[in-house]
C-alpha cells in the first residue's frame, strides 16, 4: 500500500528508533497523506508491516484528532475558534463560511468538495483569526479575505 | 510573516529571533557566530556544560520553569542503558506561538542547543517532537536538520570529535496532551498519548524505560546563548530568579499582536501597551490571561507592577507559563471566554482519570448554562465545587490547568457569573 519512496522511509526511520512500535504514527502519516484518510484496511496493513496487532493501531488511530477515520472532502478546512481567535472575531468567520458552503462545522458537502471543522487552538494568536487547510495556514482573516480563498478554491 | 518588530521599547539586542535577514540559512547562521558554542562545549567536560547551565539560572520555558541545569543533573552518570533527549515542540496551549518562531526563523539555535544538551548528559539520539498541524515548520526545521548533517554537525563523530549524535522530528497529530511530558513519551513509543505516573520520573524511567529529558524549544534555543555569553552574562539579564531573554506572545485585544523577544520581568501593562500597541479603541482592559490559557486569570485592575516573571506573576496570584498573554477589552464576555476554555480541557482530556473526564465536561456544560443565561444561582458554588475536585487529584496536570482558569474566574470575576443568573421567582415576587 505504502509507495515505494515512502517505504524506503520507513526503512530509514528503523534506523533511528529501538522499537517498530515508534513507527506507528510516522506510518500513519505517511497512509493518510498518500490516501487522504486511514481506513480499517490501511490500519491492518500497518499493523503487518510493523508487525504490531490491528487492535493497537486502531487504538492509536482514534486517539489523534488529526488521524482522519473517514474520508474528508477536497479542502479540508478547519477554522480556530479557540479564545484568542474568538476575541478578534473567529465567531463571525465561521458563520460567512458555513454560509458561502452551505454546511455547518463538522460537515462535508455532497459533492465531497468541502468539510468544515472548527478545531482548537493552532498557535496563531498573533495573526488570530486564521484558518487551515492541509499544512497552510490563512491568518488575520476578513470576511473579504475568506471570500477570495473560496472564490480561488471552487 | 516576520517576527514582531518592535522599535525604542527597550535596548534589548534580541539573541533568540535576532534581527538578521535570512538567518534561518545554515551559512548566514555560522556567518554569525553560529556552532561556535557546540564547539565551545565539546572542548569541555560534560559535567562542566552542565554546571555552566545551572549557575546560568535558565528556568524551562515551557510553563513550569523548572531549573533547567538542575533537570539535567539528574540524568545518571553511570548508565548501562542508552540515554535520550526529547525536545518539546507540542506547542498547544492556547495564546502560545512561540516556538513556530524558533522552527521558522532560528531553526539552526534549536540544533545546536540539542546537540550541546546530548553531548552534556550523554546521549545520542534527540527526538523533537512537534504538534501535527506544523506541518510548514516541520518541513522548515527537517530542511535545517538536513543542512546540519551535510555540514557534519549531526551524525557521526562531530566536529572531528568521539561525539556522535542524531536528530528526529517526531509528529504529533493533535492532542493536546502530548505536550505533557510523560505522554509525549508514550507518543513517541508509538502509544495512545496517555500521560504516566510519575514516580518513577523521566530520568530514571522514560523513553522505552531509559533514563531520559525532555526540554522545551525555547529552553533549548537559549542553551547556545549561554554557552557563547558565559553565564555571569546570562544571569543578569531581567529578573534575578528567572533570567534571559523571554519570548512573550500577545493575543487578542491589543493592536500589534505578535511574540516578542523581551528580557524576563518587564512590567505587563507596559508590554500591553507600548510592545503589543495597547488596546484598539483605547478601551479599559477588563481581564489579562498572563501565560496561556490554563494560567490563572488577572483583573484588568490589578495589573499595575505585576512583572513578567515566575515570583512576581506567583505574587499576583497567577503564573509566568507558557508567557502567553491574552488581553481582553471592557466589552469582553467574560463568561463566553471561560465557556470556551472550559470546552477546550474538555476536548483535550484524555480520559484516564475521572475526575477530570468527567469534570471537564460537567464544567463545560453549566458554563453554557451561564452563557445562556439558564443557570441558577447555586450553579456558581457547583462550578467551584467541581474545580476544586479536579484539582491535584489526576495522574497529570491536565486537570490542573483545567480548573485553575475556572477557580479563578470565580474568584475574580464572581459578579459577571451573577449577573447571568436567572431571576428566582422569589425575587421576582411571585
Amino acid at each position: 500500500m505504502l509507495s515505494e519512496s515512502n517505504l524506503n522511509k520507513v526503512e530509514e526511520l528503523k534506523k533511528r528508533y529501538p522499537t517498530s512500535q515508534a513507527l506507528v504514527l510516522p506510518v500513519l502519516w505517511m497512509i493518510q497523506e498518500q490516501e487522504g484518510y486511514i481506513s480499517e484496511e490501511s490500519m491492518k496493513y500497518a499493523g503487518t508491516l510493523l508487525n504490531i496487532p490491528y487492535g493497537h493501531i486502531l487504538g492509536v488511530v482514534t486517539f489523534y484528532t488529526m488521524l482522519q477515520k473517514k474520508a474528508v472532502g477536497k479542502n479540508h478546512i478547519e477554522v480556530c475558534t479557540n479564545v484568542s481567535c474568538m476575541l478578534r472575531g473567529s465567531g463571525k468567520i465561521l458563520e460567512h463560511i458555513e454560509k458561502r458552503l452551505g454546511i455547518k462545522a463538522g460537515e462535508t458537502s455532497q459533492d465531497k468538495k468541502w468539510t468544515l471543522v472548527e478545531v482548537e487552538c493552532l498557535g496563531s494568536c498573533g495573526t488570530a483569526p486564521m484558518l487551515a487547510i492541509g499544512d497552510e495556514y490563512y491568518e488575520n482573516l476578513t470576511v473579504e479575505k475568506i471570500d477570495k480563498l473560496l472564490d480561488r478554491l471552487s | 510573516m516576520q517576527p514582531a518588530h518592535t522599535e525604542n521599547i527597550t535596548t534589548w539586542k534580541r539573541v533568540i529571533l535576532p534581527d538578521i535577514p535570512e538567518f534561518h540559512k545554515i551559512d548566514v547562521y555560522g556567518a554569525n557566530g553560529g556552532y561556535k558554542a557546540l564547539k565551545k562545549a565539546l572542548a569541555m567536560k560534560p559535567d562542566e556544560v552542565i554546571d555552566e547551565v545551572k549557575k546560568s539560572n535558565l528556568r524551562g520555558r515551557g510553563g513550569a520553569c523548572f531549573p533547567t541545569g538542575l533537570k539535567w543533573s539528574f540524568m545518571p552518570k553511570n548508565s548501562d542503558k542508552p540515554k535520550y533527549l526529547c525536545v518539546n515542540g507540542d506547542e498547544s496551549e492556547p495564546g502560545t506561538f512561540k516556538d513556530r518562531q524558533i522552527f521558522e526563523f532560528n531553526p539552526h539555535v534549536l540544533i545546536e542547543g540539542t546537540l550541546i544538551a546530548c553531548y552534556a548528559m550523554g546521549m545520542t539520539a534527540a527526538y523533537i517532537y512537534i504538534r501535527g498541524e506544523y506541518g510548514k515548520w516541520i518541513k522548515l526545521l527537517q530542511k535545517a536538520i538536513d543542512d546540519a548533517y551535510t555540514h557534519g554537525f549531526i551524525g557521526e563523530r562531530i566536529l572531528g570529535t568521539d561525539f556522535s549524535a542524531n536528530i528526529t522530528i517526531h509528529r504529533g497529530a493533535g492532542a493536546y496532551i502530548c505536550g505533557e511530558e510523560s505522554s509525549l513519551m508514550n507518543s513517541i513509543e508509538g502509544d495512545r498519548g496517555y500521560p504516566r505516573v510519575k514516580p518513577p520520573f523521566p530520568a530514571q524511567f522514560g523513553l522505552w524505560g531509559c533514563p531520559t529529558t525532555i526540554n522545551n524549544v525555547e529552553t533549548i534555543s537559549n542553551i547556545p546563548i549561554i554557552m557563547n555569553n558565559g553565564w555571569e552574562w546570562y544571569s543578569q539579564i531581567g529578573a534575578v530568579k528567572h533570567p534571559g531573554p523571554l519570548l512573550v506572545g500577545v493575543s487578542g485585544h491589543v493592536n500589534n499582536p505578535g511574540v516578542f523577544e523581551m528580557p524576563t520581568g518587564e512590567p505587563l501593562l507596559e508590554i500591553i501597551h507600548k510592545w503589543a500597541g495597547g488596546v484598539p479603541g483605547k478601551k479599559e482592559i477588563k481581564a489579562v490571561i498572563p501565560g496561556g490559557s490554563s494560567t490563572m486569570i488577572l483583573r484588568g485592575d490589578q495589573l499595575e507592577g505585576i512583572r513578567m516573571d515566575v515570583d512576581s506573576l506567583k505574587a499576583a496570584g497567577s503564573s509566568v507559563g507558557t508567557a502567553g498573554i491574552i488581553v481582553m477589552d471592557s466589552d469582553t464576555d467574560l463568561i463566553q471566554v471561560i465557556r470556551r476554555i472550559a470546552e477546550f480541557y474538555y476536548h483535550e482530556s484524555c480520559g484516564q482519570c475521572t475526575p477530570c473526564r468527567e469534570g471537564t465536561g460537567w464544567m463545560f456544560k453549566i458554563l453554557k448554562r451561564f452563557e445562556h443565561h439558564e443557570a441558577q444561582r447555586e450553579d456558581i458554588d457547583l462550578l467551584m465545587d467541581i474545580a476544586n475536585n479536579i484539582e491535584g487529584n489526576t495522574i497529570c496536570a491536565l486537570g490542573d490547568a483545567a480548573a485553575w482558569p475556572v477557580q479563578s474566574m470565580i474568584r475574580r470575576f464572581r459578579d459577571e457569573f451573577e449577573k447571568r443568573v436567572q431571576p428566582s421567582y422569589h425575587h421576582a415576587g411571585t
